[in-house]
Protein backbone atom coordinates (compact mmCIF):
# COMPACT_ATOMS: atom_id res chain seq x y z
CA UNK A 1 0.00 0.00 0.00
CA UNK A 2 1.30 3.49 -0.89
CA UNK A 3 1.85 6.16 1.71
CA UNK A 4 -0.50 9.11 2.11
CA UNK A 5 0.92 12.24 3.71
CA UNK A 6 -0.22 15.50 5.23
CA UNK A 7 2.18 18.37 5.88
CA UNK A 8 1.25 21.26 8.18
CA UNK A 9 3.03 24.45 9.13
CA UNK A 10 4.75 24.03 12.47
CA UNK A 11 2.66 26.44 14.56
CA UNK A 12 0.39 26.56 17.58
CA UNK A 13 -2.77 25.42 15.80
CA UNK A 14 -1.09 22.59 13.92
CA UNK A 15 0.30 21.22 17.17
CA UNK A 16 -3.24 20.32 18.22
CA UNK A 17 -4.24 19.04 14.80
CA UNK A 18 -1.22 16.73 14.86
CA UNK A 19 -2.23 15.48 18.32
CA UNK A 20 -5.73 14.76 16.99
CA UNK A 21 -4.42 12.95 13.92
CA UNK A 22 -2.08 10.89 16.10
CA UNK A 23 -4.99 9.88 18.34
CA UNK A 24 -7.20 8.85 15.43
CA UNK A 25 -4.46 7.22 13.35
CA UNK A 26 -2.17 5.36 15.75
CA UNK A 27 -0.04 4.01 12.88
CA UNK A 28 1.13 7.34 11.51
CA UNK A 29 4.74 8.53 11.46
CA UNK A 30 5.33 12.17 12.39
CA UNK A 31 8.46 13.86 11.03
CA UNK A 32 9.54 17.32 12.19
CA UNK A 33 11.50 19.39 9.68
CA UNK A 34 12.30 23.12 9.76
CA UNK A 35 8.99 25.04 9.87
CA UNK A 36 6.87 22.00 8.99
CA UNK A 37 5.43 18.78 10.34
CA UNK A 38 4.99 15.84 8.00
CA UNK A 39 2.61 13.01 8.87
CA UNK A 40 2.67 9.82 6.81
CA UNK A 41 0.65 6.63 6.91
CA UNK A 42 0.19 3.49 4.87
CA UNK A 43 -2.88 3.73 2.68
CA UNK A 44 -5.13 6.02 4.69
CA UNK A 45 -5.27 8.92 7.15
CA UNK A 46 -8.17 10.86 8.58
CA UNK A 47 -8.50 14.24 10.28
CA UNK A 48 -11.70 14.26 12.36
CA UNK A 49 -13.37 17.54 13.24
CA UNK A 50 -14.55 16.26 16.63
CA UNK A 51 -11.10 15.21 17.78
CA UNK A 52 -9.51 18.46 16.62
CA UNK A 53 -12.23 20.45 18.43
CA UNK A 54 -11.56 18.50 21.59
CA UNK A 55 -7.82 19.23 21.38
CA UNK A 56 -8.25 22.89 20.48
CA UNK A 57 -11.06 23.46 22.98
CA UNK A 58 -13.10 25.38 20.42
CA UNK A 59 -15.22 24.92 17.30
CA UNK A 60 -13.18 24.02 14.25
CA UNK A 61 -14.33 23.88 10.65
CA UNK A 62 -12.60 21.19 8.58
CA UNK A 63 -11.97 23.82 5.90
CA UNK A 64 -9.86 25.76 8.43
CA UNK A 65 -7.23 23.10 7.80
CA UNK A 66 -6.26 25.09 4.70
CA UNK A 67 -4.90 27.87 6.90
CA UNK A 68 -2.14 25.62 8.22
CA UNK A 69 -1.82 23.19 5.35
CA UNK A 70 1.41 22.92 3.37
CA UNK A 71 0.88 19.87 1.22
CA UNK A 72 -0.79 16.49 1.02
CA UNK A 73 -0.70 13.29 -0.99
CA UNK A 74 -3.50 10.82 -1.68
CA UNK A 75 -7.06 10.92 -2.91
CA UNK A 76 -8.96 13.52 -0.93
CA UNK A 77 -12.47 13.23 0.49
CA UNK A 78 -13.70 16.10 2.60
CA UNK A 79 -17.06 16.75 4.24
CA UNK A 80 -18.33 18.59 7.33
CA UNK A 81 -16.88 16.05 9.75
CA UNK A 82 -13.57 14.92 8.33
CA UNK A 83 -10.83 15.13 5.75
CA UNK A 84 -9.69 11.76 4.55
CA UNK A 85 -6.65 10.85 2.46
CA UNK A 86 -6.37 7.45 0.86
CA UNK A 87 -4.78 5.32 -1.83
CA UNK A 88 -6.66 2.29 -3.14
CA UNK A 89 -3.48 0.35 -3.93
CA UNK B 1 -37.95 28.95 12.04
CA UNK B 2 -34.27 29.51 11.34
CA UNK B 3 -33.02 28.02 8.09
CA UNK B 4 -31.00 24.85 8.57
CA UNK B 5 -27.30 25.23 7.81
CA UNK B 6 -26.41 23.61 4.52
CA UNK B 7 -23.94 20.79 4.64
CA UNK B 8 -20.78 20.96 2.53
CA UNK B 9 -22.02 18.64 -0.21
CA UNK B 10 -25.31 20.51 -0.70
CA UNK B 11 -23.57 23.86 -0.58
CA UNK B 12 -21.08 22.74 -3.22
CA UNK B 13 -23.93 21.59 -5.43
CA UNK B 14 -25.86 24.83 -5.08
CA UNK B 15 -22.89 27.14 -5.47
CA UNK B 16 -21.23 25.44 -8.42
CA UNK B 17 -23.35 23.16 -10.57
CA UNK B 18 -26.57 25.00 -9.96
CA UNK B 19 -24.98 28.17 -11.27
CA UNK B 20 -24.82 26.68 -14.76
CA UNK B 21 -27.49 27.25 -17.38
CA UNK B 22 -28.74 25.60 -20.53
CA UNK B 23 -28.04 27.24 -23.87
CA UNK B 24 -31.35 27.88 -25.60
CA UNK B 25 -30.36 29.97 -28.62
CA UNK B 26 -26.57 29.65 -28.79
CA UNK B 27 -24.76 26.59 -30.05
CA UNK B 28 -22.77 25.07 -27.15
CA UNK B 29 -19.97 24.17 -29.50
CA UNK B 30 -19.57 27.78 -30.50
CA UNK B 31 -19.63 28.87 -26.87
CA UNK B 32 -16.78 26.46 -26.02
CA UNK B 33 -14.76 26.37 -29.23
CA UNK B 34 -11.58 24.83 -27.78
CA UNK B 35 -13.18 21.86 -26.12
CA UNK B 36 -12.84 19.28 -28.88
CA UNK B 37 -9.80 19.91 -31.06
CA UNK B 38 -7.35 18.05 -28.83
CA UNK B 39 -9.33 14.85 -29.28
CA UNK B 40 -10.47 14.65 -25.65
CA UNK B 41 -13.99 13.30 -25.29
CA UNK B 42 -16.19 14.48 -22.44
CA UNK B 43 -19.47 12.65 -22.09
CA UNK B 44 -20.68 14.00 -18.74
CA UNK B 45 -19.28 17.14 -17.16
CA UNK B 46 -21.42 16.63 -14.04
CA UNK B 47 -19.05 13.86 -12.99
CA UNK B 48 -16.43 16.53 -12.23
CA UNK B 49 -16.17 17.03 -8.50
CA UNK B 50 -13.84 19.08 -6.33
CA UNK B 51 -13.01 16.75 -3.43
CA UNK B 52 -12.53 19.74 -1.10
CA UNK B 53 -15.98 20.96 -2.16
CA UNK B 54 -14.73 24.50 -1.94
CA UNK B 55 -17.29 27.19 -2.72
CA UNK B 56 -16.66 30.86 -3.42
CA UNK B 57 -17.85 32.11 0.00
CA UNK B 58 -15.50 29.76 1.89
CA UNK B 59 -12.74 30.48 -0.59
CA UNK B 60 -12.80 34.23 0.11
CA UNK B 61 -13.09 33.69 3.84
CA UNK B 62 -10.05 31.43 4.16
CA UNK B 63 -7.92 33.18 1.56
CA UNK B 64 -8.48 36.47 3.40
CA UNK B 65 -7.28 34.85 6.62
CA UNK B 66 -4.20 33.48 4.91
CA UNK B 67 -3.40 36.95 3.59
CA UNK B 68 -3.79 38.60 7.00
CA UNK B 69 -1.35 36.15 8.57
CA UNK B 70 1.08 36.53 5.72
CA UNK B 71 1.17 40.31 5.61
CA UNK B 72 1.58 40.56 9.38
CA UNK B 73 4.79 38.58 8.94
CA UNK B 74 5.97 40.71 6.01
CA UNK B 75 5.52 43.79 8.21
CA UNK B 76 7.43 42.19 11.05
CA UNK B 77 10.25 41.18 8.70
CA UNK B 78 10.68 44.74 7.42
CA UNK B 79 10.36 46.38 10.81
CA UNK B 80 12.93 44.11 12.36
CA UNK B 81 15.60 44.09 9.63
CA UNK B 82 14.79 40.52 8.65
CA UNK B 83 17.45 40.57 5.93
CA UNK B 84 20.14 40.56 8.64
CA UNK B 85 18.86 37.27 9.99
CA UNK B 86 19.58 35.12 6.94
CA UNK B 87 22.21 32.46 7.51
CA UNK B 88 24.70 33.72 4.96
CA UNK B 89 24.50 36.39 2.22
CA UNK B 90 25.02 33.67 -0.41
CA UNK B 91 21.54 32.41 0.46
CA UNK B 92 19.89 35.56 -0.96
CA UNK B 93 20.97 34.50 -4.46
CA UNK B 94 18.45 31.66 -4.33
CA UNK B 95 15.79 34.30 -3.67
CA UNK B 96 16.98 36.30 -6.71
CA UNK B 97 16.61 33.22 -8.90
CA UNK B 98 13.17 32.61 -7.41
CA UNK B 99 11.95 36.13 -8.17
CA UNK B 100 13.26 36.19 -11.73
CA UNK B 101 12.57 32.56 -12.60
CA UNK B 102 9.53 31.41 -10.66
CA UNK B 103 7.31 34.34 -9.66
CA UNK B 104 6.63 35.31 -13.29
CA UNK B 105 5.40 31.74 -13.81
CA UNK B 106 2.76 32.36 -11.17
CA UNK B 107 1.56 35.24 -13.31
CA UNK B 108 1.53 32.98 -16.37
CA UNK B 109 -0.46 30.43 -14.35
CA UNK B 110 -2.97 33.14 -13.43
CA UNK B 111 -3.42 34.05 -17.09
CA UNK B 112 -3.56 30.41 -18.16
CA UNK B 113 -6.25 29.42 -15.66
CA UNK B 114 -8.30 32.54 -16.40
CA UNK B 115 -8.25 31.44 -20.04
CA UNK B 116 -9.11 27.76 -19.59
CA UNK B 117 -11.61 28.63 -16.88
CA UNK B 118 -13.63 30.27 -19.64
CA UNK B 119 -13.18 27.41 -22.09
CA UNK B 120 -14.54 24.37 -20.27
CA UNK B 121 -18.15 23.37 -20.78
CA UNK B 122 -18.45 22.01 -17.24
CA UNK B 123 -19.25 24.45 -14.48
CA UNK B 124 -17.34 22.51 -11.78
CA UNK B 125 -14.17 22.80 -13.85
CA UNK B 126 -14.82 26.47 -14.55
CA UNK B 127 -15.25 27.32 -10.85
CA UNK B 128 -12.12 25.36 -9.88
CA UNK B 129 -10.08 27.10 -12.59
CA UNK B 130 -11.42 30.49 -11.54
CA UNK B 131 -10.28 29.89 -7.95
CA UNK B 132 -6.91 28.63 -9.10
CA UNK B 133 -6.50 31.65 -11.34
CA UNK B 134 -7.11 33.98 -8.39
CA UNK B 135 -4.73 31.90 -6.25
CA UNK B 136 -1.96 32.29 -8.81
CA UNK B 137 -2.45 36.04 -8.97
CA UNK B 138 -2.21 36.08 -5.18
CA UNK B 139 1.02 34.09 -5.40
CA UNK B 140 2.77 36.48 -7.75
CA UNK B 141 1.65 39.46 -5.68
CA UNK B 142 2.66 38.00 -2.33
CA UNK B 143 6.00 36.87 -3.75
CA UNK B 144 6.78 40.33 -5.05
CA UNK B 145 5.85 41.82 -1.68
CA UNK B 146 7.84 39.19 0.24
CA UNK B 147 11.02 39.62 -1.77
CA UNK B 148 10.90 43.38 -2.36
CA UNK B 149 12.53 44.28 1.01
CA UNK B 150 15.67 42.48 -0.22
CA UNK B 151 15.84 44.93 -3.12
CA UNK B 152 16.83 47.65 -0.66
CA UNK B 153 19.88 45.73 0.50
CA UNK B 154 21.07 43.32 -2.21
CA UNK B 155 21.80 43.56 -5.93
CA UNK B 156 19.94 41.73 -8.67
CA UNK B 157 16.33 42.34 -7.62
CA UNK B 158 15.70 45.49 -9.63
CA UNK B 159 14.19 44.40 -12.96
CA UNK B 160 12.90 40.87 -12.68
CA UNK B 161 10.02 41.01 -15.18
CA UNK B 162 12.29 42.42 -17.84
CA UNK B 163 14.94 39.80 -17.10
CA UNK B 164 12.41 36.97 -17.16
CA UNK B 165 11.56 37.77 -20.77
CA UNK B 166 15.14 38.02 -21.98
CA UNK B 167 17.86 36.36 -19.88
CA UNK B 168 19.28 33.12 -21.30
CA UNK B 169 18.66 30.78 -18.34
CA UNK B 170 15.26 32.32 -17.56
CA UNK B 171 14.04 31.18 -20.96
CA UNK B 172 13.98 27.71 -19.40
CA UNK B 173 11.06 28.43 -17.02
CA UNK B 174 9.48 30.97 -19.37
CA UNK B 175 9.38 28.59 -22.34
CA UNK B 176 7.94 25.84 -20.12
CA UNK B 177 4.88 27.97 -19.41
CA UNK B 178 4.68 29.43 -22.92
CA UNK B 179 4.57 25.86 -24.17
CA UNK B 180 1.77 24.92 -21.75
CA UNK B 181 -0.30 28.01 -22.45
CA UNK B 182 -0.12 27.53 -26.20
CA UNK B 183 -1.47 23.98 -25.88
CA UNK B 184 -5.19 23.31 -25.75
CA UNK B 185 -7.14 23.68 -22.49
CA UNK B 186 -6.89 20.02 -21.52
CA UNK B 187 -3.17 19.83 -22.24
CA UNK B 188 -2.72 22.97 -20.16
CA UNK B 189 -4.46 21.30 -17.22
CA UNK B 190 -2.34 18.16 -17.46
CA UNK B 191 0.81 20.27 -17.88
CA UNK B 192 0.19 22.64 -15.03
CA UNK B 193 -2.17 20.90 -12.64
CA UNK B 194 -0.30 17.64 -12.93
CA UNK B 195 3.31 18.22 -13.96
CA UNK B 196 3.80 21.66 -12.46
CA UNK B 197 1.69 21.36 -9.32
CA UNK B 198 1.99 17.70 -8.47
CA UNK B 199 5.64 17.16 -9.32
CA UNK B 200 7.36 20.51 -9.45
CA UNK B 201 5.86 22.89 -6.93
CA UNK B 202 5.79 20.27 -4.22
CA UNK B 203 9.58 20.04 -4.52
CA UNK B 204 10.07 23.77 -4.70
CA UNK B 205 7.55 24.84 -2.09
CA UNK B 206 8.01 22.13 0.52
CA UNK B 207 11.66 21.05 1.01
CA UNK B 208 13.13 24.24 -0.47
CA UNK B 209 10.87 26.43 1.69
CA UNK B 210 11.71 24.37 4.75
CA UNK B 211 15.30 25.17 3.75
CA UNK B 212 14.42 28.89 3.57
CA UNK B 213 13.18 28.64 7.16
CA UNK B 214 16.36 26.83 8.12
CA UNK B 215 18.33 29.73 6.64
CA UNK B 216 16.42 32.36 8.60
CA UNK B 217 14.35 33.75 5.71
CA UNK B 218 11.05 34.46 7.42
CA UNK B 219 9.42 36.11 4.40
CA UNK B 220 10.22 33.42 1.88
CA UNK B 221 9.17 30.44 3.97
CA UNK B 222 5.94 32.21 4.85
CA UNK B 223 4.94 33.12 1.30
CA UNK B 224 6.10 29.67 0.22
CA UNK B 225 3.94 27.74 2.63
CA UNK B 226 1.03 30.11 2.14
CA UNK B 227 1.21 29.55 -1.62
CA UNK B 228 1.69 25.82 -1.15
CA UNK B 229 -1.48 25.63 0.95
CA UNK B 230 -3.30 26.71 -2.24
CA UNK B 231 -1.17 24.35 -4.26
CA UNK B 232 -2.20 21.40 -2.11
CA UNK B 233 -5.65 22.18 -3.48
CA UNK B 234 -4.25 22.52 -7.01
CA UNK B 235 -2.45 19.19 -6.74
CA UNK B 236 -5.66 17.54 -5.68
CA UNK B 237 -7.37 19.19 -8.62
CA UNK B 238 -4.60 17.89 -10.89
CA UNK B 239 -5.20 14.36 -9.73
CA UNK B 240 -8.97 14.76 -10.15
CA UNK B 241 -8.52 16.21 -13.65
CA UNK B 242 -6.55 13.19 -14.74
CA UNK B 243 -9.00 10.72 -13.18
CA UNK B 244 -11.93 12.62 -14.69
CA UNK B 245 -10.44 12.59 -18.21
CA UNK B 246 -9.60 8.89 -17.96
CA UNK B 247 -13.07 7.98 -16.73
CA UNK B 248 -14.86 10.00 -19.39
CA UNK B 249 -13.73 7.99 -22.42
CA UNK B 250 -11.18 5.28 -23.16
CA UNK B 251 -9.98 7.27 -26.19
CA UNK B 252 -8.63 9.85 -23.74
CA UNK B 253 -6.14 7.41 -22.21
CA UNK B 254 -3.41 7.53 -24.89
CA UNK B 255 -3.75 11.32 -25.22
CA UNK B 256 -3.39 11.84 -21.48
CA UNK B 257 -0.46 9.40 -21.35
CA UNK B 258 1.33 11.33 -24.07
CA UNK B 259 0.85 14.59 -22.17
CA UNK B 260 2.02 12.99 -18.93
CA UNK B 261 5.17 11.77 -20.69
CA UNK B 262 5.84 15.15 -22.23
CA UNK B 263 5.15 17.26 -19.17
CA UNK B 264 6.92 14.99 -16.75
CA UNK B 265 10.04 15.33 -18.86
CA UNK B 266 9.62 19.11 -19.29
CA UNK B 267 9.11 19.38 -15.51
CA UNK B 268 12.24 17.33 -14.75
CA UNK B 269 14.39 19.53 -16.94
CA UNK B 270 13.01 22.66 -15.29
CA UNK B 271 13.64 21.13 -11.87
CA UNK B 272 17.39 20.98 -12.45
CA UNK B 273 17.33 24.65 -11.35
CA UNK B 274 15.57 23.71 -8.12
CA UNK B 275 18.01 20.85 -7.53
CA UNK B 276 20.88 23.30 -7.68
CA UNK B 277 19.09 25.75 -5.38
CA UNK B 278 18.71 23.01 -2.78
CA UNK B 279 22.15 21.45 -2.97
CA UNK B 280 24.29 24.54 -3.54
CA UNK B 281 22.38 27.71 -2.65
CA UNK B 282 21.08 26.83 0.82
CA UNK B 283 24.01 27.26 3.20
CA UNK B 284 22.13 25.46 6.00
CA UNK B 285 21.03 22.11 4.62
CA UNK B 286 17.72 20.36 5.22
CA UNK B 287 18.00 17.49 2.77
CA UNK B 288 19.77 16.85 -0.51
CA UNK B 289 18.05 17.19 -3.87
CA UNK B 290 18.28 13.44 -4.27
CA UNK B 291 16.51 12.85 -0.96
CA UNK B 292 13.83 15.40 -1.78
CA UNK B 293 13.30 13.78 -5.18
CA UNK B 294 12.92 10.36 -3.54
CA UNK B 295 10.28 11.58 -1.09
CA UNK B 296 8.34 13.97 -3.30
CA UNK B 297 8.54 12.26 -6.64
CA UNK B 298 9.51 8.62 -6.30
CA UNK B 299 7.36 7.97 -3.26
CA UNK B 300 4.51 10.44 -3.78
CA UNK B 301 4.53 10.21 -7.59
CA UNK B 302 4.98 6.46 -7.43
CA UNK B 303 1.83 6.20 -5.30
CA UNK B 304 -0.03 8.31 -7.82
CA UNK B 305 0.99 6.16 -10.78
CA UNK B 306 0.14 2.97 -8.93
CA UNK B 307 -3.31 4.46 -8.36
CA UNK B 308 -3.66 5.43 -12.04
CA UNK B 309 -2.59 1.99 -13.29
CA UNK B 310 -6.22 0.81 -13.14
CA UNK B 311 -7.00 3.26 -15.98
CA UNK B 312 -4.15 1.92 -18.11
CA UNK B 313 -1.75 4.75 -17.27
CA UNK B 314 1.90 3.78 -16.79
CA UNK B 315 4.87 5.60 -15.26
CA UNK B 316 6.04 8.50 -17.44
CA UNK B 317 8.42 7.64 -20.24
CA UNK B 318 12.09 8.08 -19.22
CA UNK B 319 11.30 7.87 -15.49
CA UNK B 320 14.18 5.34 -15.42
CA UNK B 321 16.58 7.95 -16.82
CA UNK B 322 15.40 10.51 -14.31
CA UNK B 323 15.96 8.06 -11.47
CA UNK B 324 19.64 8.00 -12.41
CA UNK B 325 19.83 11.72 -13.09
CA UNK B 326 18.88 12.60 -9.51
CA UNK B 327 22.52 11.84 -8.64
CA UNK B 328 23.84 14.29 -11.23
CA UNK B 329 21.64 17.21 -12.29
CA UNK B 330 22.13 19.57 -9.35
CA UNK B 331 25.93 19.32 -9.73
CA UNK B 332 25.81 19.80 -13.48
CA UNK B 333 23.53 22.82 -13.16
CA UNK B 334 25.59 24.61 -10.49
CA UNK B 335 28.80 23.95 -12.37
CA UNK B 336 27.23 25.48 -15.49
CA UNK B 337 26.18 28.59 -13.56
CA UNK B 338 29.59 28.81 -11.93
CA UNK B 339 31.25 28.68 -15.36
CA UNK B 340 28.82 31.33 -16.70
CA UNK B 341 28.81 33.37 -13.50
CA UNK B 342 29.74 36.51 -15.43
CA UNK B 343 26.51 36.16 -17.42
CA UNK B 344 24.17 35.36 -14.49
CA UNK B 345 22.02 37.87 -12.64
CA UNK B 346 23.06 36.45 -9.27
CA UNK B 347 26.32 35.44 -7.64
CA UNK B 348 27.96 32.03 -7.86
CA UNK B 349 30.71 30.50 -5.76
CA UNK B 350 32.77 27.43 -5.01
CA UNK B 351 31.16 25.41 -2.21
CA UNK B 352 33.08 25.57 1.08
CA UNK B 353 35.12 22.53 2.11
CA UNK B 354 32.42 21.62 4.60
CA UNK B 355 29.80 21.83 1.85
CA UNK B 356 31.92 19.72 -0.50
CA UNK B 357 32.13 17.08 2.23
CA UNK B 358 28.36 17.21 2.69
CA UNK B 359 27.90 16.67 -1.06
CA UNK B 360 30.33 13.74 -1.00
CA UNK B 361 28.34 12.21 1.83
CA UNK B 362 24.94 12.77 0.18
CA UNK B 363 26.07 11.59 -3.26
CA UNK B 364 28.47 8.73 -2.53
CA UNK B 365 28.01 7.20 -6.00
CA UNK B 366 28.72 10.28 -8.07
CA UNK B 367 30.11 13.34 -6.33
CA UNK B 368 33.69 12.27 -5.69
CA UNK B 369 33.91 10.48 -8.99
CA UNK B 370 32.55 13.14 -11.35
CA UNK B 371 32.08 16.48 -9.62
CA UNK B 372 34.46 17.01 -6.73
CA UNK B 373 37.53 17.04 -9.00
CA UNK B 374 36.04 19.98 -10.93
CA UNK B 375 35.62 21.99 -7.71
CA UNK B 376 39.14 21.12 -6.59
CA UNK B 377 40.40 22.46 -9.92
CA UNK B 378 38.24 25.58 -9.57
CA UNK B 379 39.67 26.13 -6.08
CA UNK B 380 43.21 25.83 -7.40
CA UNK B 381 42.54 28.29 -10.22
CA UNK B 382 40.86 30.72 -7.85
CA UNK B 383 43.81 30.53 -5.45
CA UNK B 384 46.08 31.42 -8.37
CA UNK B 385 43.90 34.44 -9.10
CA UNK B 386 42.49 32.82 -12.24
CA UNK B 387 38.79 32.40 -11.37
CA UNK B 388 37.39 30.43 -14.31
CA UNK B 389 34.66 31.88 -16.56
CA UNK B 390 33.63 30.15 -19.77
CA UNK B 391 33.77 32.59 -22.68
CA UNK B 392 31.91 30.58 -25.36
CA UNK B 393 28.14 30.83 -25.57
CA UNK B 394 26.58 27.45 -24.86
CA UNK B 395 24.50 25.44 -27.29
CA UNK B 396 20.91 25.17 -26.03
CA UNK B 397 18.45 22.32 -26.29
CA UNK B 398 15.66 23.34 -28.69
CA UNK B 399 12.95 21.94 -26.40
CA UNK B 400 13.89 22.66 -22.77
CA UNK B 401 16.33 25.50 -23.64
CA UNK B 402 18.81 24.29 -21.00
CA UNK B 403 22.45 24.50 -22.16
CA UNK B 404 23.93 21.15 -23.19
CA UNK B 405 25.15 20.19 -19.74
CA UNK B 406 23.40 16.91 -18.99
CA UNK B 407 25.44 13.77 -19.38
CA UNK B 408 24.51 10.37 -20.71
CA UNK B 409 23.27 8.18 -17.86
CA UNK B 410 24.84 5.14 -19.52
CA UNK B 411 28.18 6.95 -19.45
CA UNK B 412 27.95 9.90 -17.06
CA UNK B 413 31.34 11.27 -18.11
CA UNK B 414 30.02 12.15 -21.58
CA UNK B 415 27.57 14.86 -22.63
CA UNK B 416 24.18 13.67 -23.74
CA UNK B 417 23.40 15.00 -27.21
CA UNK B 418 20.68 14.19 -29.73
CA UNK B 419 19.69 15.82 -33.00
CA UNK B 420 17.09 15.58 -35.69
CA UNK B 421 16.35 17.21 -39.03
CA UNK B 422 13.14 18.95 -39.96
CA UNK B 423 12.52 20.63 -43.31
CA UNK B 424 16.22 20.69 -44.06
CA UNK B 425 17.27 22.28 -40.77
CA UNK B 426 19.13 20.54 -37.97
CA UNK B 427 17.86 20.79 -34.37
CA UNK B 428 19.80 19.94 -31.21
CA UNK B 429 18.62 18.34 -27.96
CA UNK B 430 19.91 17.40 -24.53
CA UNK B 431 18.09 14.07 -24.36
CA UNK B 432 15.79 11.55 -25.98
CA UNK B 433 12.96 13.05 -23.90
CA UNK B 434 13.39 16.51 -25.41
CA UNK B 435 14.02 15.11 -28.91
CA UNK B 436 10.79 13.07 -28.78
CA UNK B 437 8.79 16.13 -27.72
CA UNK B 438 10.15 18.07 -30.70
CA UNK B 439 9.45 15.28 -33.17
CA UNK B 440 5.85 15.07 -32.01
CA UNK B 441 5.17 18.79 -32.58
CA UNK B 442 7.98 20.13 -34.77
CA UNK B 443 5.97 23.06 -36.10
CA UNK B 444 5.65 24.33 -32.55
CA UNK B 445 9.26 23.95 -31.46
CA UNK B 446 10.93 25.28 -34.60
CA UNK B 447 9.60 28.61 -33.30
CA UNK B 448 11.52 28.36 -30.00
CA UNK B 449 13.08 31.70 -29.01
CA UNK B 450 16.52 30.36 -28.13
CA UNK B 451 18.53 33.07 -26.36
CA UNK B 452 21.90 32.05 -27.80
CA UNK B 453 20.58 31.86 -31.37
CA UNK B 454 18.98 35.25 -30.85
CA UNK B 455 22.29 36.73 -29.67
CA UNK B 456 24.10 35.38 -32.72
CA UNK B 457 21.36 36.67 -34.99
CA UNK B 458 21.92 40.15 -33.57
CA UNK B 459 18.50 40.41 -31.96
CA UNK B 460 19.79 41.13 -28.45
CA UNK B 461 21.94 44.18 -29.02
CA UNK B 462 25.64 43.77 -28.53
CA UNK B 463 27.78 42.92 -30.33
CA UNK B 464 29.82 42.02 -27.23
CA UNK B 465 28.51 39.93 -24.37
CA UNK B 466 28.92 42.70 -21.73
CA UNK B 467 26.78 45.04 -23.89
CA UNK B 468 24.07 42.40 -24.11
CA UNK B 469 24.15 41.78 -20.37
CA UNK B 470 24.01 45.48 -19.56
CA UNK B 471 21.71 46.89 -22.23
CA UNK B 472 19.49 43.98 -23.24
CA UNK B 473 19.23 42.16 -19.90
CA UNK B 474 19.51 45.25 -17.64
CA UNK B 475 22.20 43.67 -15.43
CA UNK B 476 24.31 46.05 -13.36
CA UNK B 477 27.65 44.62 -14.37
CA UNK B 478 30.09 44.12 -11.54
CA UNK B 479 27.26 44.19 -9.00
CA UNK B 480 24.63 41.66 -10.06
CA UNK B 481 26.94 39.14 -11.71
CA UNK B 482 30.34 37.49 -11.04
CA UNK B 483 31.54 35.59 -7.99
CA UNK B 484 30.14 36.13 -4.52
CA UNK B 485 33.70 36.75 -3.39
CA UNK B 486 34.47 40.42 -3.79
CA UNK B 487 30.89 41.35 -4.68
CA UNK B 488 29.20 44.51 -3.34
CA UNK B 489 26.66 42.17 -1.66
CA UNK B 490 29.44 40.54 0.30
CA UNK B 491 31.06 43.90 1.12
CA UNK B 492 27.82 45.34 2.51
CA UNK B 493 27.10 42.22 4.53
CA UNK B 494 30.53 42.46 6.20
CA UNK B 495 29.87 46.11 7.05
CA UNK B 496 26.46 45.37 8.58
CA UNK B 497 27.83 42.53 10.62
CA UNK B 498 30.87 44.42 11.88
CA UNK B 499 28.82 47.48 12.86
Amino acid sequence: MSKVYLILQDNDVSRFIVEAVEDDNPEITVIYQPAMIRMEAEGQMVVNRETVEEKLGRDWDVQELHLNLVSLGGNVDEDDDKLELSWAV
Amino acid sequence: MAAKKLNLKDKYKLLTRDLDWEFSYEDRKEAFPYEEFEGIKITDWSKWEDPFRLTMDAYWKYQAEKEKKLYAIFDAFQQNNGHLNVSDPRYVNAVKLFLTGVSPLEYQAYQGFAHVGRQFGGVGARVACQMQSIDELRHVQTQVHAMSPYNKFFDGFHDWTHMHDRVWYLSVPKSFFDDARTGGPFEFLVAISFSFEYVLTNLLFVPFMSGAAHNGDLNTVTFGFSAQSDEARHMTLGLEVIKFLLEQHEDNVPIVQKWIDKWFWRGCRLLSLVGMMMDYMLPNKVMSWKEAWEVYFEEAGGALFKDLARYGIRMPKYADVVEKEKEHVSHQAWWTFYAYGHAAGFHTWIPTDKELDWLSEKYPETFDKYYRPRWELAKKLEAEGKRFYSQALPQLCTTCQVPMMFTDMENPGELSYRSTEYKGEKYHFCSDGCCDIFKDEPEKYVQSWLPVHQIFQGNCGGPDVPDILKDFYHFNLGADNLDMKGSPDEERWKQWKSA
